[in-house]
């Protein structure tokens, strides 16, 4: 039995009254696609947001690669290869594909209190850069500024710069959210691809993508996780079979 | 998903002529014009006009390229000018410690004022730079000993190593252009650089920056504090302009001044906050020229600008460039 790489354990976070995450642990293990599901609302987002600390909690602990980061604030926490992609796309709008990606390999490559030397003609960074968006599928794009890209480009683009961090996890927050069917099916395809590679935790409402690629599923409701296992126990489980009552892409 | 090879071509950049037509030209103007004018009025108040654009070009690195709207960057420019009159005052007359001294004396300011006000954002930057600004000029009015309201007299411009080389107008000319023009060629290599991709990204998506594992606090007080050095220098060299330095000089009025030169040049390029800095400032004067009731006429021209020139002067100029 190997050690998790991201071990979550009795994370607790209330609004007020609203508890929108409640006693949530979890292991993800070396390599495992580790997906989350749940109704709207079920807190499946602030859940990440606690991972990546963006979202402070009022109990619990965080552990990633053996390390408590419970207190680190984001950046720290992004450079120690926990990388994320956001439910809403987070590109840096005035800048090209290229540019992006490159900024997002610069985080990882050294200090970036360098004054002097043009950026943009850093070879290695650009190199890094094209690679990954060859992987996604955008290197005919690199050129253009991300603002101009399509919703699913931005998307792509957003994983081109995941690839790029060093990841030692992907935390993928809806990467197909607002997909049309056939840009969904190019990113179950990435999603393929990088399986194995890097252990992923998968945030998703498309059931037909999470059962296709997911190790092993946790189902959260209310902040809850009221069921966690391979993808046929979930599937078989009478909790979950209610709770997603009257919600035919549950089959 | 891509088996085809990749594509070799990095985006191509613009050919070079089209960035670099502007700043040639305007700085081709600025080295003939004591050739063409000699007199003392005009020579002088190009001076001023670049001194200002250097301080305009400070202000642009955090509000163009960081998205800062300091309020009290004339605290800057006061600081650099006090502290070569006060050097001088104390018979400490030479620029090679004088200058540095004012630099460091903005950059210090700007790190303990910054590493507060850039814990906040907004409406609250904008206010508490202000109202470190106003701590400033208060500061100044208050040295009796440096002549408090009244302001401080100098009885010779600085030396340089000994030689009374800048008490020539025209050589001073000359020694505020070349700085400007170092001043330009710096920032344009800094935010083309590692820390400038930082500095821009955070404008563009703060959030996005930190997931990435950037910090931008850093970044932004690291741009701050040069801002300050740079806007000192613009100071130093303002109190050698007219031997005179004065509370005055860092009114909030001044701050906005150079709020509307970065804007109204173009923010978040170089050759703008210039072009903004040089113009207001003649115009400033032409029109008080013509009638003591300027501000009437230069009001509603900024509003003019601000409307239908989005993007400022260089936007128009360099409409047709890409």
């Amino acid at each position: 039995m190997s050690t998790p790489v991201l071990s979550l354990s009795g994370l607790h976070k209330s609004y007020g009254a609203l508890k929108v995450t409640d006693g949530v642990s979890l292991d993800v293990m070396p390599g495992e696609l580790h997906a989350i599901i749940g109704p709207n609302g079920a807190g499946k987002t602030t859940l990440i947001g606690e991972i990546t600390g963006e979202v402070a909690l009022d109990a619990g602990t965080i552990s990633f690669c053996g390390e408590d980061i419970t207190r680190l604030p984001i950046h720290q926490r992004a450079l120690r290869g926990l990388t994320r992609s956001f439910q809403i796309t987070q590109v840096l709008p005035g800048f090209t594909a290229l540019e992006n990606v490159a900024t997002a390999a610069q985080a990882h490559d050294g200090s970036s209190f360098h004054f002097f030397r043009r950026a943009s003609s850093e070879s290695h960074l650009n190199r890094v850069a094209m690679d990954a968006l060859a992987q996604v599928g955008l290197a005919p794009r690199a050129g253009m500024v991300a603002a101009s890209l399509s919703h699913g480009e931005k998307r792509q683009l957003e994983i081109a710069m995941a690839l790029v961090s060093s990841p030692k996890i992907l935390l993928l927050d809806e990467p197909m959210a607002g997909m049309g069917r056939e840009e969904t099916e190019g990113m179950v395809e990435v999603l393929m691809a990088l399986k194995g590679r890097y252990p992923m935790v998968l945030v998703e409402h498309d059931m037909h993508a999470v059962f296709r690629l997911a190790d092993r599923i946790s189902v959260l409701v209310y902040g809850r996780v009221i069921a966690s296992g391979t993808p046929e126990a979930v599937r078989a489980d009478p909790a979950v079979r209610e709770a997603y009552l009257g919600e035919e892409d549950f089959a | 998903m891509a088996e085809t090879p990749v594509p070799p071509v990095m985006p191509a950049a613009p050919p070079l002529w089209r960035r670099i037509w502007l700043p040639v030209l305007v700085f081709a103007l600025l080295a003939i014009v004591p050739l063409i004018w000699g007199e003392r009025f005009i020579l002088g108040l190009v001076t001023r006009a670049m001194i200002m654009a250097i301080a305009a070009l400070s202000l642009d690195l955090i509000l163009g390229y960081g998205a800062l709207v300091s309020f009290g960057h004339a605290a800057f420019l006061g600081i650099g000018a006090y502290a070569v009159a006060i050097l001088f005052t104390h018979d400490i007359v030479d620029a090679s410690i004088a200058f540095p001294v004012a630099i460091l004396a903005g950059a210090l300011f700007a790190l303990v004022t910054g590493a507060i006000s850039l814990k906040t954002r907004g409406v609250y930057f904008i206010m508490i730079t202000l109202a470190f600004g106003q701590m400033a000029l208060f500061t100044a009015t208050s040295l009796s000993a440096y002549g408090g309201d009244d302001g401080l007299r100098m009885f010779h411009r600085s030396e340089v190593f000994g030689s009374r080389l800048l008490a020539n107008d025209t050589t001073f000319y000359f020694v505020v252009l070349g700085t400007l023009l170092a001043c330009f060629l710096l920032l344009k290599a800094i935010v083309a650089s590692r820390f400038g991709r930082v500095l821009r990204g955070a404008k563009e998506n703060e959030r996005r920056m930190r997931a990435l594992g950037f910090d931008p606090f850093l970044y932004r007080l690291a741009a701050y504090v040069l801002a300050g050095a740079i806007c000192a220098l613009a100071g130093a060299l303002f109190a050698n302009l007219g031997m005179f330095v004065a509370p005055a000089y860092m009114t909030w009025q001044r701050s906005g001044e150079f709020i509307a030169m970065v804007v109204l040049g173009g923010m978040g390029t170089l050759i703008g906050p210039i072009i903004g800095g040089i113009g207001v400032t003649l115009v400033e004067e032409w029109l008080a020229q013509i009638t003591q009731h300027w501000k009437v006429i230069f009001g509603p021209m900024v509003i003019l600008v601000a409307i239908f020139a989005r993007g400022g002067i260089v936007k128009l100029l360099t409409r047709g460039d890409r």
